[in-house]
Formats: C-alpha cells, sequence, structure tokens
C-alpha cells in the first residue's frame, strides 16, 4: 500500500510539542506511511487569526494550502486547530467561487481546493487500520487504564471535520485498545479544556482541566492520552498548578510507538511536564 | 445564572443584526432562545451575556451592549454550541463576526488581556511566519506587567526543551506579510471581514 502525504507539522509541533512531531514522523515512518514535510509551511491562521479576523484566517491557511497543492498529495495534520482551520478554509473555498477569488487576490498564489487535508489520527485508524497496528505491536500496552481525550477540533464542527462521532468518538479508544490498553469509558471525551484562555485567563482553564481530570480518575483512568498539542500543554499546564492528583499526558502516537517498539519512545515522554515514568515502570513499560 | 437578558432597552439599531447575519453568514434569526447553546457552553460561568443572550441582543439591535460586553473574548470556540444547535445556528462565527466588529469600531478597552493576546500573537506572525512561542511568553509578560504568574512552569518548560530559544526561520516570510499587508487595506477600506 502506498500511502504518502505532505505532512503539515503547525507551530506547537517544533517547540512545545516536539515531543508530538517526533513521535508522529517515527511512527509514520514505522507503519509506511510517507509523510513529505511542506516545504516553507507557514502559521495556518487558527487560533488569535480565526478569532480577530477572519479574512486574515483564511488567507493564512490558504497559502499553506496553496503550496500542498503544488505538490500534489492530500495534507496530513497533527494538531487539531490546524486541522480544523485548513479544512474549513478548504471548504469554503469549494463552496463558494467569490471565496475562491478573494482568497486567490490575497495569497497571490493559484488555488483550486483539489486535495484533502487529514489528521493523522484519521489516516492511521482508517488507511492503516486496527488489524495491522495489532500485528506490529511488540509490546502490548496491557492493563494500562487509560481515557482518549479528542477535544473539540477533531470532532467538532462535525460538518468540516468529522471522521468520526461528534458525541461519542470511538477512533483514539480503539486504537489504544488494540495496543493492548485498558481503556476507560467516559463522559470527559469531547469536552473543551480551554486551551485558548490557557494564557490570558488562567482561572478559566484551570477550572475546566480540574474539571476533566477529576472525570478521568473517577472513570478509573491512570492517565489521559489526546491528539491536540494546545490540549497537551493545557492539560498539563493547569494540573500542575491544582492540588488534585496529576494524570500524565500522552500523545496517542507516543503509545504506538512504544507499544510497536520504537527504542526513542522513552525519550520523547522526557519533555513532558508530568513525568509518566513511574506509571510506565509499574506497568513494565 | 440569570437567563433572561437584563434591562435592556429595545430601541435598538436596526440595521446591526442584518449586518452581523451578513458577515457571519449565519442566520440568526431562526434562533428559538432553547438555551441549549448556555447550558453546554463550556466557559459560560465567566460570562457576562450567556451565548443566547447575545443573539438575543442581536437581534434587538443593542449593538454597543454586545460589542464592549466580556463574552466575545471570552468565547473559546469550542463548536459545542454549534454542534448542539437544534437550528443549526453557528454561533461561534456570529462571536467571530462581533470581535472583528468591536475591533474595526474601536469599542474595545485599552489594554484587554485576550485582545492583547490576540494582537502579540498575530504581530509573531506577521513578523516570522510562524508562531515564535518563547517571544509570545515573554511579550505578553511585559505587556500585561503580570512577572510572576507561571513564573517556575515557564522557567520548567524552557529545562525540558518545550521552548526554543531560536526564532523560526522562514524562506518566504516577505509572502506572508503581503499577506497582512492587503488584510490591512481591506480594512482600511472598510470592508467586513
Amino acid at each position: 500500500m502506498d500511502v504518502k502525504y505532505t505532512y503539515y507539522p503547525g507551530c506547537s509541533l517544533e517547540a512545545t510539542a516536539g515531543e508530538y512531531d517526533r513521535s508522529v514522523r517515527a511512527v509514520c515512518a514505522h507503519l509506511g506511511i510517507e509523510l513529505q514535510e511542506l516545504s516553507d509551511w507557514s502559521c495556518c491562521g487558527a487560533s488569535s487569526g480565526h478569532s480577530t479576523n477572519r479574512q486574515l484566517a483564511r488567507a493564512l491557511a490558504g497559502r499553506n494550502l496553496a503550496l500542498a497543492e503544488r505538490v500534489g498529495l492530500d495534507m496530513a495534520v497533527a494538531c487539531p486547530a490546524c486541522y480544523l482551520q485548513l479544512r474549513s478554509t478548504c471548504r469554503e473555498v469549494r463552496d463558494n467561487s467569490q471565496n475562491r477569488e478573494e482568497l486567490v487576490r490575497l495569497i497571490d498564489m493559484p488555488y483550486e481546493a483539489r486535495y484533502d487535508t487529514r489528521h493523522l489520527l484519521d489516516i492511521i485508524y482508517n488507511d492503516i487500520g486496527l488489524e495491522e497496528l495489532k500485528k506490529k505491536v511488540v509490546r502490548p500496552l496491557e492493563a494500562l487504564p487509560l481515557v482518549s481525550y479528542y477535544g473539540c477540533y477533531l470532532v467538532r464542527p462535525p460538518e468540516v471535520v468529522g471522521f468520526d462521532d461528534s458525541e461519542n468518538p470511538q477512533s483514539m479508544d480503539k486504537l489504544l485498545a488494540a495496543l493492548g490498553a485498558e481503556v476507560k469509558d467516559w463522559s470527559g471525551k469531547v469536552n473543551c479544556c480551554g486551551g485558548g484562555l490557557s494564557l490570558n485567563r488562567r482561572e478559566i482553564a484551570g477550572r475546566l482541566v480540574a474539571e476533566i481530570s477529576e472525570m478521568a480518575c473517577r472513570a478509573g483512568a491512570q492517565a489521559m492520552v489526546t491528539a491536540c498539542p494546545l490540549c497537551h500543554s493545557n492539560l498539563e499546564m493547569r494540573q500542575a498548578d491544582g492540588k488534585q492528583n496529576k494524570l500524565p499526558v500522552f500523545y496517542f502516537t507516543e503509545l504506538i510507538g512504544l507499544a510497536v517498539g520504537i527504542d526513542e519512545a522513552a525519550s520523547w515522554m522526557r519533555k513532558h511536564l508530568i513525568s509518566p515514568s513511574s506509571l510506565l515502570a509499574s506497568h513494565d513499560l | 445564572m440569570q437567563y433572561v437578558a437584563k434591562n435592556v432597552s429595545i430601541i435598538g439599531d436596526t440595521g446591526f443584526s442584518p449586518k452581523v447575519k451578513e458577515a457571519s453568514g449565519t442566520n440568526i434569526d431562526r434562533c428559538y432562545q432553547c438555551l441549549t447553546c448556555s447550558l453546554d457552553c463550556p466557559v459560560a460561568f465567566t460570562m457576562d451575556y450567556l451565548p443566547h443572550q447575545v443573539v438575543r441582543l442581536v437581534q434587538l439591535g443593542l449593538r454597543r451592549k454586545v460589542l464592549t460586553s466580556d463574552t466575545i473574548w471570552i468565547c473559546a470556540n469550542c463548536e459545542t454550541c454549534a454542534t448542539r444547535c437544534p437550528k443549526d445556528v453557528a454561533i461561534p462565527r456570529v462571536m467571530d463576526t462581533l470581535r472583528a466588529m468591536a475591533l474595526q469600531e474601536k469599542v474595545v478597552e485599552k489594554g484587554k488581556d485576550i485582545v492583547v493576546f490576540h494582537h502579540t500573537f498575530l504581530s509573531n506572525i506577521r513578523r516570522w511566519g510562524r508562531q515564535y512561542e518563547l517571544s509570545l511568553l515573554l511579550q505578553i509578560k511585559f505587556k500585561t506587567r503580570d512577572f510572576f504568574s507561571d513564573l517556575g512552569l515557564g522557567l520548567r518548560m524552557l529545562r525540558q526543551g518545550k521552548l526554543k530559544l531560536r526564532p523560526p526561520r522562514l524562506k518566504d516570510v516577505t509572502g506572508v506579510r503581503a499577506i497582512f499587508r492587503r488584510i490591512d487595506q481591506s480594512l482600511a477600506r472598510g470592508e467586513w471581514t
């Protein structure tokens, strides 16, 4: 099977989420997904762009979409905020030729919206599939009690993203179960963690994170798993503020790396603010 | 929590609602005030007007009340309300529009924390083409004169290698800056975004 994508890492994966980037690249190489990093990519326009000026947000996304179109491949994205921003821009262009003309004028590059943008969770779950993944597991995450935390933009708004259910998504749950983990069912999986307010209204983000981590604890989980660099930072930073029992937070790709036996997996997790080492050691991982 | 818009005069700006509808691409007249948005909103507990009240205020043309509210900045754009609204009212798109209008009309209180954050975030993108997280954090500290909160956390992040010291480098950063310039020109012409 020839699985080939341009890869858009996004700003966070260059710094705060460096371990996510490293685990994505290693895991994709291991699973036979060829990623070609988009040359000279820029900010996707999510977050502040999208919050203050829709035209600007569209144009920033459009520049990257136009660059990817030159390569001639669908684009794989790691960050759900980038994923939504890129997908909704592509959709607006497809829906309406006036939007396309305006975008082309702003970015001064041709763009026809011929290719798709997909999240890596979607690609691993649907292109590779659970059966293939299971065959590659050499170190099952046996009895490791986890909850999968999807957050907002992997599943909402469903008409734009939506490779999974918007209220009770299952892809990450099934993927982690295929790695051998004990995946707990819980009702916090699509709650918002307030990541966008983490730096400017700490108390709001702190309250949302406390609610989510308490729910995860009540479900019997000893760690949370995410596919979002902004959720990861926020869940780690704002749990660190609180007094409650701190749950380690993993990227789903880190756990795939661990289970399929990629040696450097342990070094990715050393970057976490909440160390998972004692949890992993207690499960012989 | 109070569910009814408080003390509002209903003599508003009749041109406001059509403008918001057009710019947001959302027909807010479909809203029948069922409160699903406000009950499911994760940040409703800290808003001055709840999401369904914002919709009502826009319908009534109470422009200044809406554009100076904290709510439009607090909204985390989590898309929960839009996903669950039985009438398909895309409230996050309405919030996007109201924020853009508030900035355009210069009615936002000076130095408002969330606005300072957005401006700093975007000026970094304009300068580097990508976000330079370390510089973003330091600038926010200086601009809000809040030097001590999260200090320990920041230092730990530096130690763990979570913050890159060197700024990002793009070959075509001028292409990104040209996008910002064209946007400035559109705004100067008074085009709604």
